[in-house]
């Protein structure tokens, strides 16, 4: 079973997020892996521990990337693969999309898998766009994947409940919190991930041209929330508060 | 602005609030000048929620009534959906941004070749072309966005956009549509979830536990209080790692972020991934026993105090309100 895991360098969720000119501040930045994008990768080594198969970690972006990469490779992956290229800073999620789906075809993989959602970015879009791109089935926000016989039985949540959905493979499979809990790199394995390779691809290798990345969506410009008035702090004691409160709730904020 | 076409979740026979959210903004977006609203709607027996949507704005409605499509599946919905709006050519297209539209709007946007924007909680829309507002880092930012070309196809944050007054004199079109129901994904069982019980993402009140609250045992108390407002259950990702609850109660940048109208926040100190995903609600109440805590800086209202002696009076006042209005 070949496994390609799409990985994401995020700022860690930690980050006082700053913005000027329109922009975010990437100095300072902490980089991480999106934690989604974590229980996917951890989920494909443990399929791979259980069937057998090889596990090829894919990432768009510029250099800083390949650290995430070099990571993933010491949990575990086999290889991977960085795409590369000026053409993609300009690239929105559709672009993004193309780009990675352009190198799953190189791979011919069983499946895919992904975070359910890049974390800074929040789109939730990547897997679906890449799954309809390959034209192959998704199932979202996975809680729990079980391969059999050419098959994936998937849990996922769904609107304050869970399902299990059946999908043929290949497949996308977008993975949530709750899948599994993602393993640390071991030293052995840190020592293992010097000598695997990592294979760069530009826009050119996977036959992809300015135009056919040309964005559909444009981020024209980032502000900060506007701040929240201050609070009214309700005294007394508990029984007092609580009468209180629900009253302001009522008569001032009208929200009950 | 010309032509908006709407998807139109439904669920037992209902049509979904996010729904009628994006049928009232498109019938908003495309007051002046006037251009026809198309609300989809996928599934057997759906016809009859055609005249709701009327009533907040649709002008057309474009009904996929097939015994097949009962269950949802991404593939034949998507298809559906895309097929609908290769037909009206419209200048764009909202969809909720639910765990459904979550799932869908991806492949409606790839099937048509057009640019998604995720999460908008607000447009503005000059000679047919839009402009959004999204938060971004759960909330830490907020992005302005544009598309190229069109459909321009956005996905809407539940809670955020107001619903029209409905007109029940207004009256829709109904067209009829058929589409390949075949899906390589689909579900085979559902654990429902408890009856009555709010989708975190969607819900209007939302009741949240941290570390305050000590341990699992003591959680019954946040559900009471959610149950005495009709309200969601939520939590801090400090007890859902601790394994209290579910992870998908989880409010914060790796849970749901949230907008409701009321979030009540209780034992949570606010860690800055928990305030990204909720401090975009209206009104915030924070109970907590460190005066100093940072939750009290977004807080609406603010209530100093042991949350073992609070919640058990509050919920019993709140019982007692509900009881007294009804």
């Amino acid at each position: 079973m070949k496994i390609v895991v799409c990985i994401k360098q995020v700022p860690d969720t930690e980050t006082r997020i700053r913005v000027a000119d329109g922009k975010v501040v990437e100095t300072d930045v902490n980089w991480i892996v999106s934690p989604y994008d974590e229980f996917a990768l951890e989920e494909a080594l443990k399929i791979k521990e259980a069937k057998g198969g090889e596990v090829v970690l894919l990432s768009l972006g510029p250099e800083r990337v390949v650290s995430a990469l070099r990571n993933g490779l010491a949990m575990g992956a086999d290889s991977a693969v960085h795409l590369k290229d000026a053409k993609f800073d300009a690239a929105d999620t559709l672009g993004i999309a193309q780009a990675l789906a352009a190198a799953v075809k190189g791979l011919s993989p069983d499946l895919v898998l992904a975070g359910q959602q890049g974390v800074g970015g929040d789109n939730s879009q990547v897997p679906g766009l890449l799954a309809e791109l390959l034209d192959w089935p998704q199932v979202t926000v996975a809680v729990m994947i079980e391969i059999q016989d050419g098959k994936a039985a998937v849990e996922r949540e769904f609107a304050g409940a869970h399902e299990t959905w059946a999908t043929a493979l290949p497949a996308v499979i977008s993975a949530q919190k709750g899948l599994n809990e993602p393993r640390y790199a071991s030293l052995k394995g840190i020592m293992a991930a010097k000598k695997k390779m990592i294979e760069t691809k530009d826009a050119a290798a996977l036959g992809l041209s300015a135009e056919s990345l040309a964005p559909k969506t444009r981020i024209v410009s980032m502000d900060m929330p506007a701040a929240r008035g201050t609070v009214k702090m309700i005294e007394g004691d508990p029984e007092t508060q609580s009468r209180e409160l629900l009253r302001l709730l009522h008569e001032e904020a009208k929200v009950i | 602005m010309p032509g908006i076409v709407t998807f139109a979740e439904h669920r037992d026979g209902k049509l979904r609030r996010p729904s009628l959210e994006a049928v009232s903004e498109a019938r908003r977006l495309t007051a002046s000048p006037g251009g026809p609203v198309t609300a989809v709607l996928v599934g057997p027996g759906t016809e009859s929620l055609a005249a709701e949507l009327a009533s907040y704005g649709a002008d057309k409605v474009h009904v996929f009534d097939d015994p097949a499509l009962g269950t949802y599946a991404t593939e034949p919905y998507a298809r559906a959906l895309a097929q609908a709006v290769t037909e009206a050519k419209p200048a764009a297209v909202l969809v909720p941004f639910t765990a459904m539209g979550k799932d869908m709007a991806p492949r409606v946007a790839a099937r048509l070749g057009a640019g998604l924007v995720s999460d908008c909680v607000s447009f503005t829309a000059r000679d047919g072309r839009l402009e959004a507002r999204r938060p971004m880092y759960a909330g830490k930012a907020y992005a302005t966005v544009r598309w190229e070309g069109e459909p321009q196809v956005a996905t809407l944050r539940p809670n955020v956009f107001p619903l029209e007054k409905p007109d029940a004199s207004r009256k829709a079109q109904v067209v009829k549509g058929a589409v390949d129901t075949s899906a390589r994904a689909k579900v085979t069982a559902v654990h429902a979830a408890a009856a009555g019980k709010v989708e975190l993402s969607e819900a209007q009140i939302i009741v949240s536990g941290g570390r305050g609250l000590k341990g699992p045992e003591n959680f019954h108390l946040i559900q009471g209080l959610a149950d005495a407002l009709g309200a969601a259950v939520g939590a801090s990702r400090a007890v859902v790692d601790a394994g209290w609850v579910d992870h998908q109660y989880q409010v914060g940048q790796t849970g749901k972020t949230v907008s409701p109208t009321l979030y009540v926040a209780c034992g949570i100190s606010g860690a800055i991934q928990h305030l990204a995903g909720m401090s975009s609600s209206k009104i915030i109440v924070a109970i907590n026993k460190d005066p100093d805590a940072p939750i009290f800086k977004v807080a609406s209202y603010g209530l100093v105090g042991d949350v073992f002696e609070i919640l058990p009076k509050l919920t019993e006042a709140a019982k007692g309100y509900f009881a007294g209005k009804h």
